[in-house]
């Protein structure tokens, strides 16, 4: 479309990633756009949260390269990757059960006041401003940024985790399956933030499992099968049938993985011919 | 709608409240503080209020204080340090071995053995950090190696495993002196460090790191927070506020011994526990953590001014750390379900 000429926001040259034997991602290629809502789909154990991770600083690549508006980068620590301004919403954690909502909420940013080394953490509008982005989120049972994350809801603290995130993220928005633990009007609320992102003008990669979720947000769609991309196709290139496929071929896959080890041992390595 | 949904935290916060002050960590320690000096004041008689006896455990209490703040900072971290017992020798030795038996300036000694603080925690540090080894089990190799060490090391070089350092003057003076012959200036160390500590975690925004760390690791290095350095500066900081200690004992009482210090292990343990600090991390407070020192101080020191063996007074601490982690528990939980009912 319009911004299809512009640099990607960011793009993934060829990335592989292992952990000691392990090989998990296999020369990974994507862009993302500003403006445009990547949703990353395929089975568990994919290796979709592991690349996220390599674009949020957690983990760095055994190889490959990340190019941020077209120039390389490299992301040693987390915060070098907030730092230009990539939130992340990982699948687990993300809030700390013993702190306060407010506290939680800066976790890594602290809002300060004061002067000089005398500066101290400013509660009251950390409290404030957190209170606000989650009751932005629809959930006006917290009023109180005083209470602790642990007696939250897993729903509620997911959204805490997402309102964080929309709120730091200024220009890539990454979120890892945000919406399992939610009930159905959190999830559409997680859907119309994105939309909402996007318009924004932020590039947003989204990870699901629900079909439904990916049509209803997706611009560019990218499949992982074992720690590669099986698939890369715009939104309108696939219908819904053949995406809830590629998403299930994943998984029959994964299924058949042992049978086809067993027969490439017993076949000199051949592997068993295709079709089923 | 924004403005009105934020003032009820503000508005609780600045009156005064039962439920309020129940859910924070200090609670359980106030608690057990009021109960030991109640209890002491019955069956201590007259005695136990004496200023006498507030030196006996305020000097028992500024020692272990010293030591109890960063531990119970690297347990709300997640972390453990039990080297601090070998490290308290391994400084006096230190500064008694360069300015007594070798007879440096005192300076020289006292720079080397809070250097020496800095080294192991270094070592410690580093060690946690790098390898997957739990940090228990990496203090507690350290805490032997260090012993080894300085036992080794200090009969090789003066032929004795305890040394006499005899000084005066400006060190002497702020570091092992007495005041009116029975307080400790320790305490006065003590009292500067309480101070620094509840500004730098319940003031400034570093203490929010390490509550973020002691909740969940992952997720507070995924928020940006430098786990790796901070851990290591908390057990820097543990090992140098033992050797610290150490030093100050040995300008104190002119003599370092390579046999002293194990005791600060547990006790400083259980000072952190009584004062609130959970034992799985995320949860605590430096004023509990002074309250459960104090209280540690006074079962230990008051039982003097009873009739009670001496004995019995590990009997009280055992009692008061079981129920302290029970209460934890249970004030942990109040803490979590606590919604405002009103409104
Ligand atoms: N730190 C790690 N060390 C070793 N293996 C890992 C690590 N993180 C992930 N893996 C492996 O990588 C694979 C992909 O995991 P993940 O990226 O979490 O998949 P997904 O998010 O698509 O479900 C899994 O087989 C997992 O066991
Ligand atoms: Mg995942």
């Amino acid at each position: 479309m319009t911004n299809a000429t512009s640099a990607p926001v960011l793009e993934l040259k060829n990335i592989n990633k292992s952990f000691g034997p392990i090989d998990v991602l296999h020369d990974i290629s994507l862009q993302l756009r500003a403006g445009e809502v990547l949703c990353l789909l395929g089975d568990n154990g994919a290796g979709k949260s592991t690349l996220i991770k390599i674009l949020s600083g957690v983990h760095v690549p055994s190889s490959g390269s990340i190019l941020m508006d077209g120039s390389p980068v490299s992301f040693a620590t987390p915060r070098d990757a907030s730092d230009r301004g990539i939130a992340t919403v990982h699948q687990f954690g993300g809030t700390f059960p013993l702190m306060s909502i407010g506290r939680s909420f800066f976790v890594g940013a602290e809002p300060t006041k004061g002067w000089g080394p005398f500066r101290v953490f400013d509660r009251k509008k950390a409290n404030e401003v957190a209170v606000k982005a989650v009751r932005d989120f629809g959930i006006t049972r917290i009023e109180d940024g005083d209470r602790l994350v642990g007696g939250l809801s897993g729903g509620e603290r997911q959204s805490l985790a997402i309102a964080r995130a929309v709120h730091f993220g200024a220009r890539v928005l990454i979120l890892d399956e945000p919406t399992a633990a939610l009930g159905v009007k959190q999830a559409t609320h997680v859907l119309r933030i994105v939309n909402q992102a996007k318009k924004r003008g932020l590039a947003v990669i989204f990870i699901t499992h629900q079909v439904m979720h990916a049509m209803a947000v997706g611009d560019h769609f990218a499949v992982l099968i074992r720690g590669s991309v099986a698939a890369d196709f715009k939104k309108g290139e696939r219908t819904r049938e053949e995406i809830t496929d590629l998403m299930a071929g994943g998984e029959t896959m994964a299924g058949l993985e042992k049978e086809i080890e067993d027969y490439m041992s017993s076949h000199d390595g051949h592997p068993p011919p295709a079709g089923h | 709608m924004s403005a009105q949904s934020a003032a009820p935290g503000v508005a609780r916060a600045s009156n005064f409240s039962l439920g309020g002050l129940l859910r924070r960590p200090e609670a359980g320690a106030l608690l057990g503080l009021v109960a030991v000096f109640v209890f002491f004041t019955i069956f201590g008689g007259t005695g136990f209020l004496t200023p006498d006896s507030a030196a006996g455990w305020l000097n028992i209490a500024a020692n272990l204080g010293m030591v109890a703040f960063p531990i119970g900072l690297l347990m709300i971290a997640g972390e453990l340090d039990v080297s601090i017992g070998s490290m308290i020798p391994a400084s006096s030795m230190t500064i008694a071995i360069v300015s007594g038996h070798y007879q440096q300036n005192i300076w020289l000694g006292v720079a080397a053995a809070l250097g020496v603080g800095v080294l192991v925690g270094l070592v410690n540090g580093f060690l946690v950090v790098r390898t997957a080894v739990p940090s228990f089990i990496v203090t507690l190799g350290t805490l032997f190696a260090t012993a080894g060490f300085v036992l080794g090391l200090s009969v090789l070089l003066t032929g004795s495993t305890s040394v006499v350092i005899n000084s005066d003057g400006v060190a002497k003076q702020i570091f092992g002196s007495f005041i009116d012959q029975t307080f400790q200036v320790m305490i006065f160390w003590w009292l500067l460090a309480t101070a620094i500590y509840i500004y730098f975690i319940h003031y400034s925004h570093y203490g929010n790191w390490i509550f973020a760390m002691g909740g969940d690791k992952e997720s507070a290095r995924n928020a940006g927070i430098p786990t790796r350095k901070l851990t290591i500066m908390l057990y820097v900081l543990s090992s140098t506020s033992a050797a610290f200690v150490g030093m100050c004992q040995a300008l104190l009482f002119n003599v370092a011994q390579v046999s002293v210090g194990q005791s600060f292990i547990f006790n400083s343990i259980i000072s952190v526990v009584v004062g609130g600090v959970l034992l799985t991390g995320g949860f605590g407070s430096i004023i509990g953590i002074f309250f459960g020192t104090i209280t540690f101080a006074v079962v230990n020191q008051g039982i003097y001014f009873t009739s009670f063996d001496r004995n019995w007074s590990s009997l009280i601490i055992g009692i008061l750390l079981l129920i302290a982690v029970l209460m934890n528990n249970t004030f942990r939980k109040m803490a979590l379900t606590y919604a405002p009912k009103k409104k």
